[in-house]
């Protein structure tokens, strides 16, 4: 069994166009960044992504909407982006919205092997349009699919050549439900550590729901928001 | 005098109680941290994964792996937790929040709220506005009374897309608290200074005003 990968473009070299991708992140907070600039090289498109957002205009999924290689894009928040707008006014790029607490469990459902969850966020609204409602002790509830991605990509603090992951602060958010979503789900990390060294108390992610893992580098982690104080 | 944005989120933060968990939305909501009562201990939650948030950083000090839901770089104090999404949205669901703070375009006599979309104007999605409404036990409103052009936002139904349905339990205008009980918006208090006519005269809904209206206690 070996998990550990060169470097991304090695990692994600036989994806191929029209596939359905999750990328961890929130904001540009915990992106798999060393995956998304490899696959802004690798000219596949077609492609649906996955993701809470889709980045800002030259950074993160905004690399792979710049080079139009993003078909469809389900996410929960996609402000902060104006080619994304572009693309979607001009009808180039398909959007499906999903409340963001949904787009979680819909992940973790499928890591959990659940075929679907009821969930009382949008009921009422447009959202619950053509799904099925069930009242459960007089709440009704909206009856959402789990997800499931030809590819998860996922970013990590650490990991092991076994594929265990811990993760950073909130660095964590979507990460470890997508890595358990799916059919290959391909880790980076900023360290990749001997097997054994990771304390097992503390594995985030299990081993077996990682595919592949590679060592990332040149990490530039940029902040969306930079709010300080003074004092 | 109507009040402003401070003034509203010091309003809203003498709802909170000790012990409360809360989570803050984008905006107005965010400014509440800045006004929790002496010996009041609230735990702010935040939907993309802490619990325990603390201030902005001092410069130098950011982390671009800890942010708070607004993306805006955060800290941690002593006994924060750290949690993947779908948890955080599991406790919001399970109803382990006490009480969520959240701007609204409109909100309807019957508690409903429509606060993502506006029909002809690029729509950047409900983040986690759904969830939270669905769920939250306690939600409280932070809105202005009208729009820019004067005209009401509390009405009997809303205009815009819904973001939830019968879940909002109370509002902090500009111009008064107002609870929401039984189909009708009631008033609580007013600003100082402004007059139970106004807020009557730019209240598009059913609203109750029973006996004398306090002025609402800010500075």
């Amino acid at each position: 069994m070996n998990k550990v990968f060169y470097n991304a473009a090695d990692a994600i070299a036989d994806i191929p166009s029209g596939a359905t991708l999750m990328l961890g992140g929130f904001g540009l907070c915990g992106i798999p960044e060393n995956s998304i600039s490899a696959l802004a090289t690798s000219g596949i498109h077609h492609l649906t992504c996955i993701s809470n957002n889709a980045g800002v205009d030259d950074f993160g999924i905004g690399l792979l909407l710049q080079n139009r290689q993003v078909k469809k894009m389900i996410a929960s928040y996609v402000g902060e982006n104006a080619e994304f707008e572009r693309q979607l006014l001009s009808g180039e790029l398909e959007v499906e919205l999903i409340p963001q607490g949904t787009l979680a469990t819909r992940c973790m459902a499928s890591g959990y092997g659940l075929p679907a969850i009821y969930t009382p966020a949008g009921i009422g609204t447009e959202i619950a349009e053509g799904k099925e409602i069930r009242e459960f002790n007089g709440k009704a509830y909206l009856l959402e699919m789990a997800f499931e991605a030809d590819f998860a990509i996922v970013k990590a603090w650490k990991g092991d050549a076994m594929g265990n992951l811990i993760f950073k602060d909130t660095a964590r958010n979507f990460n470890p439900l997508m890595a358990m979503a799916g059919k290959i789900t391909i880790a980076e990390v900023e360290e990749l550590v001997a097997v054994g060294e990771l304390d097992p108390n503390h594995i985030h992610t299990p081993g077996i729901y990682v595919n592949r893992i590679f060592q990332g580098q040149d990490y530039e982690k940029r902040i969306e928001q930079l709010t300080t104080r003074t004092q | 005098m109507a009040l402003n944005k401070f003034q509203i989120a010091q309003r809203i933060a003498k709802e909170l109680k000790d012990g409360y968990y809360v989570n803050l939305g984008i905006g107005i909501p965010t400014l509440v941290a800045n006004y929790i009562p002496e010996g009041v201990n609230v735990v702010l939650q935040s939907e993309n994964g802490l619990l325990g948030m603390g201030p902005f950083p001092l410069q130098g000090e950011e982390d671009a792996d800890l942010i708070n839901a607004g993306k805006q770089t955060i800290t941690t104090i002593p006994g924060s937790a750290f949690f993947d999404s779908a948890m955080s949205f599991g406790m919001i669901r399970s109803g382990k929040v006490d009480l969520t703070v959240l701007g609204a375009m409109e909100v309807s006599e019957n508690g409903d709220i429509a606060n993502w979309k506006i029909p002809g104007k690029m729509v950047k999605g409900m983040g986690g506005a759904m969830d939270l409404v669905a769920s939250a036990k306690n939600i409280i409103v932070a809105m202005m009374h009208t729009n820019p052009k004067g005209e009401s936002k509390l009405l009997p139904s809303c205009t815009l897309p819904l973001t939830g349905i019968k879940c909002v339990k109370k509002i902090v205008s500009d111009l008064a608290v107002l609870e929401i009980v039984d189909g009708h918006f009631k008033l609580l208090e007013r600003a100082p200074g402004v007059s139970v006519e106004e807020i009557v005269s730019k209240t598009l809904g059913k609203l109750i005003v029973d006996g004398e209206i306090p002025e609402m206690d800010v500075n």
